[in-house]
């Protein structure tokens, strides 16, 4: 306590109190905001989101989906679908729907953030399902080993175990998941859209969910260590690769080796 | 040997290390072998070198698999991975993967070196399977040759084999699959299956035991057999010397080419270091088998996209395509307890069983029909065989529509069609595929054969229009010079030999079948220009040209 009192004349003892107070303050700050953050992604939405929430699926939703989303012969009820699945059929663009098919299809976006966000807040409103994931399940910073066992038996069958993607029946297929993002990949499970079976909490838990998008993320970001990849799809396109690329390099030097030829 | 030619005054070397070679050479006899070897003449043909790149694939592969048994662990003891590859760290997971990891995470140059053996792997088994479309789309397997092409046959059995075991090491969920396909494939033979099963994998699926045995045969006992038969297949090469193109001065009874050393020497040495490097820079660029992506092999996860590798795939395929359930007929039935599952047994057996017999019998089958028992050095251009290049193409036909179907989902995924069509069309093309490949092959050598033919008679076409005195254009036709020409005419073109009565003067019903055989064989055809035709045609044309009458049989 006598060192700190000797040194409060000290030249720097000024800046280092203001950067004690900004650090203080700044801290704060951080988790202030990251506590509402929280909040706004779980709790309620507000009331006008709802409302313009409406408007919006009533002008682009409706025709197939119902008015209230109770569902038409051409599109299934949303009623209790939950704000998950709008977020991640809405914010991935395969809804709205370009045209009929075994599966929607990734699209560029129809609707920006905050429409999207009115959208999820208007069907939650019909019922209760899935939320929006909390921002600290998709931190990426759960355990990628746990993550690649629940990714390689439960999802490998269809996603390939390179995350690759694959072939379902009839034209249907399992997308590649290099580049989708975090909150999509956990509201993929949350939902199964299209064709995906749905991976409730008591099926793969928050935990595991958020294993499995650290693993996919740290496999993307790992990259390929041996070189191009040629897809990561497998022994097909190594074996095409050998036939096209390497018997062709070959064959190239055979026919140089053998032009002055007796 | 070599003291023979120095008559009776004993030779003494003036340097020491003459005096040094020539006490080795009078005890070894070097010089005379290198003298025989090395006058021995090689033609010289592209296509005459894949034989080559299989070799020097296989010397690689040696090299490189020994790199790896440095720091291979064969074990499927259980451990937890505790190397720097962090998306599997602390997984559970047999020493055998983990020890693969090892070799591509943490030893200096491991993932080059597993890289360099696995694309060397599928290479030699590309590069033998074009060298044996080589030798039959030219006929080299005729006499004296059939047995070489045995030979040959076995060891592309004998690669696959090579293959597969070394496919199997890694003990990662790919290799785990193929493991498990393999042992339903076995489980399938009545009777004996499930105890050959028990036997292979020392108890029931998938054991403790199947990687040390894998290893042991993939390191041992495969290449051992490997090394046995290539050196057969070149004692025998020797023995017959090099098959040849047709061309002027080239016959059965002498080789055009140049000779072993110092010619072929150079090159081939040259070409071994080409081979290896076009195998290093793609193991330096593109991976090949990430282990590390399949994770460790569990038998409960089956990923999408899970295939051989290439040379296992028409089997694969062939699985894919056979139907379990037609309508209400079913492929498995329940004979006195014991289960008999067709729809494993025969597409997995039954084609590559076919390919095979085919394989290894057709140079008797062939013998049989043409009653041909001379020898052939020369060899035949595809298109002058045509019945036999349109059956080993719809061979071929045959081989790749099961090959594509082990990629089937691929297909689907990437060219945006059904999984159902694709194996719809590919189950469709298994039956029409080879006939329609037959017909269509064989027409088009006929063409080619007529188009030779119209060449070797009227020259070729000059592109050089000429306007005739009352108004006529022409195009010039230039003969050809006397190589090109022999190219085209100097062919045989055996006719069907009609049934032969044996030394009883009667005609037996196996003879009948086989001069209708002959006659299926060689009733299409397109004779070679004969040299009194070829003379006529050309005065036919000299003739024209000068009086420009009649042109249209010519030109048109």
């Amino acid at each position: 306590m006598k060192a700190l009192s000797q040194k409060r004349r000290h030249p720097l003892a000024a800046i280092a109190l203001l950067l004690m107070g900004l650090l203080l303050t700044g801290g704060l700050y951080a988790v202030a905001t990251t506590v509402n953050q929280a909040k706004a992604e779980t709790t309620t939405y507000s009331a006008s989101d709802t409302e313009e929430g409406k408007k919006l699926f009533e002008a682009n939703c409706a025709t197939c989906h119902g008015m209230g989303a109770s569902g038409s012969k051409d599109g299934p009820s949303l009623v209790g679908v939950g704000a998950a699945a709008v977020d991640f059929q809405v914010g991935t663009g395969r809804m709205p729907m370009q045209m009929n098919g075994p599966q929607a299809q990734k699209k560029p976006l129809q609707f920006n953030e905050d429409q999207t966000h009115q959208l999820s807040a208007y069907v939650a409103s019909l019922g209760a399902g899935p939320a929006i994931p909390e921002e600290h399940l998709l931190d990426e910073k759960g355990d990628a080993a746990e993550g690649g066992e629940l990714f390689r038996v439960n999802c490998a069958m269809c996603h390939n175990a390179a995350a690759a993607g694959g072939a379902l029946t009839r034209g249907k297929f399992a997308p590649a998941l290099a580049d989708v993002s975090g909150k999509h990949i956990y509201e993929a499970m949350a939902t199964g859209p299209q064709n995906m079976p749905v991976f409730n909490d008591a099926n793969i838990s928050p935990e595991g969910k958020r294993d499995i998008v650290t693993f996919l993320k740290k496999i993307e970001a790992n990259g390929s260590p041996g070189g191009a990849d040629l897809g990561s799809l497998g022994p097909v396109a190594e074996g095409l690769f050998v036939w096209v690329a390497g018997l062709g390099v070959i064959i190239a030097f055979t026919i140089w080796l053998t032009s002055r030829s007796s | 040997m070599s003291a023979s030619s120095t008559a009776d005054v004993p030779f003494e070397a003036k340097t020491k290390v003459g005096r040094f070679t020539d006490f080795v050479d009078e005890r070894v006899g070097g010089s005379g072998i290198l003298r025989e070897f090395g006058r021995k003449v090689f033609p010289d043909h592209w296509s005459f070198m894949f034989g080559e790149v299989a070799l020097y694939s296989f010397v690689i592969l040696l090299l490189s698999g020994t790199f790896l048994t440095f720091f291979f662990d064969p074990s499927m003891a259980e451990t937890h991975y505790q190397g720097s590859y962090t998306p599997l760290y602390n997984v559970e997971m047999s020493v055998a993967y983990s020890s693969s990891l090892d070799i591509s995470f943490d030893v200096r140059g491991g993932l080059f070196m597993r890289q360099v053996h696995h694309w060397a792997a599928l290479l030699f088994v590309a590069s033998l399977g074009v060298h044996m479309l080589r030798v039959f789309f030219t006929g080299a397997f005729r006499k004296p040759r059939e047995m070489n092409w045995v030979v040959g046959g076995v060891l592309l059995i004998l690669a696959m084999a090579a293959g597969f075991t070394g496919y199997s090491l890694p003990d990662d969920l790919l290799s785990g699959n193929g493991l498990r396909i393999i042992d339903g494939v076995i489980k399938s033979i009545p009777v004996i299956g499930t105890y050959i099963s028990f036997f292979l994998f020392g108890g029931e699926f998938p054991g403790t035991a199947i990687i040390g045995r894998l290893y042991v045969l993939h390191i041992l006992l495969v290449p051992a057999l490997i090394l046995l038969m290539i050196v057969i297949h070149l004692f025998m090469v020797v023995v017959h010397k090099h098959t040849q193109y047709p061309g002027p001065g080239r016959n059965d009874g002498n080789v055009v080419g140049y000779p072993l050393g110092p010619v072929y020497a150079a090159k081939a040495g040259g070409f071994f270091f080409i081979v290896f490097g076009v195998i290093a820079l793609m193991a330096a660029a593109f991976t090949i088998n990430p282990i590390w992506n399949y994770g460790p092999y569990d038998p409960s996860p089956v990923s999408a996209g899970t295939q051989p590798d290439w040379y296992i795939g028409f089997v694969d395929g062939a699985l894919r395509l056979m139907p379990g359930v037609v309508n209400d007929f079913h492929f498995e039935y329940v004979i006195f307890g014991y289960t008999l599952t067709l729809n494993v047994l025969l597409p997995a057996l039954v084609p590559a069983g076919i390919i095979f017999t085919v394989l290894f019998t057709y140079p008797w089958i062939e013998r049989w029909i043409t009653k041909d028992n001379r020898e052939h050095h020369v060899l035949d251009r595809p298109r002058n065989a045509p019945t036999r290049t349109a059956i080993g193409v719809a061979g071929f036909t045959w081989y790749c529509v099961m090959w594509a179907a082990a990629g089937s989902d691929l297909i689907a995924t990437h060219f945006h069609v059904s999984l159902n069509d694709v194996t719809y069309w590919l189950r469709a093309l298994f039956f029409v595929g080879p006939i329609i490949a037959f017909i269509v092959t064989k027409r088009v050598a006929l063409a080619l054969q007529r188009k030779d033919r119209e060449i070797a008679l009227h020259g070729r076409e000059t592109g050089r229009i000429v306007r005739l005195p009352h108004g006529e254009f022409i195009e010039v036709h230039a003969p050809l010079d006397d190589y090109k020409q022999y190219k085209l005419v100097g062919f045989e073109s055996p006719a069907p030999l009609p049934a032969q009565p044996n030394e009883h003067g009667v005609v037996t019903r196996k003879e009948k079948r086989r001069a209708a055989l002959s006659k299926w064989f060689f009733e299409d055809r397109v004779a070679p220009a004969t040299p009194a035709e070829v003379e006529a045609a050309h005065a036919h044309g000299h003739h024209e040209a000068i009086e420009g009458a009649d042109q249209k049989s010519l030109s048109h």
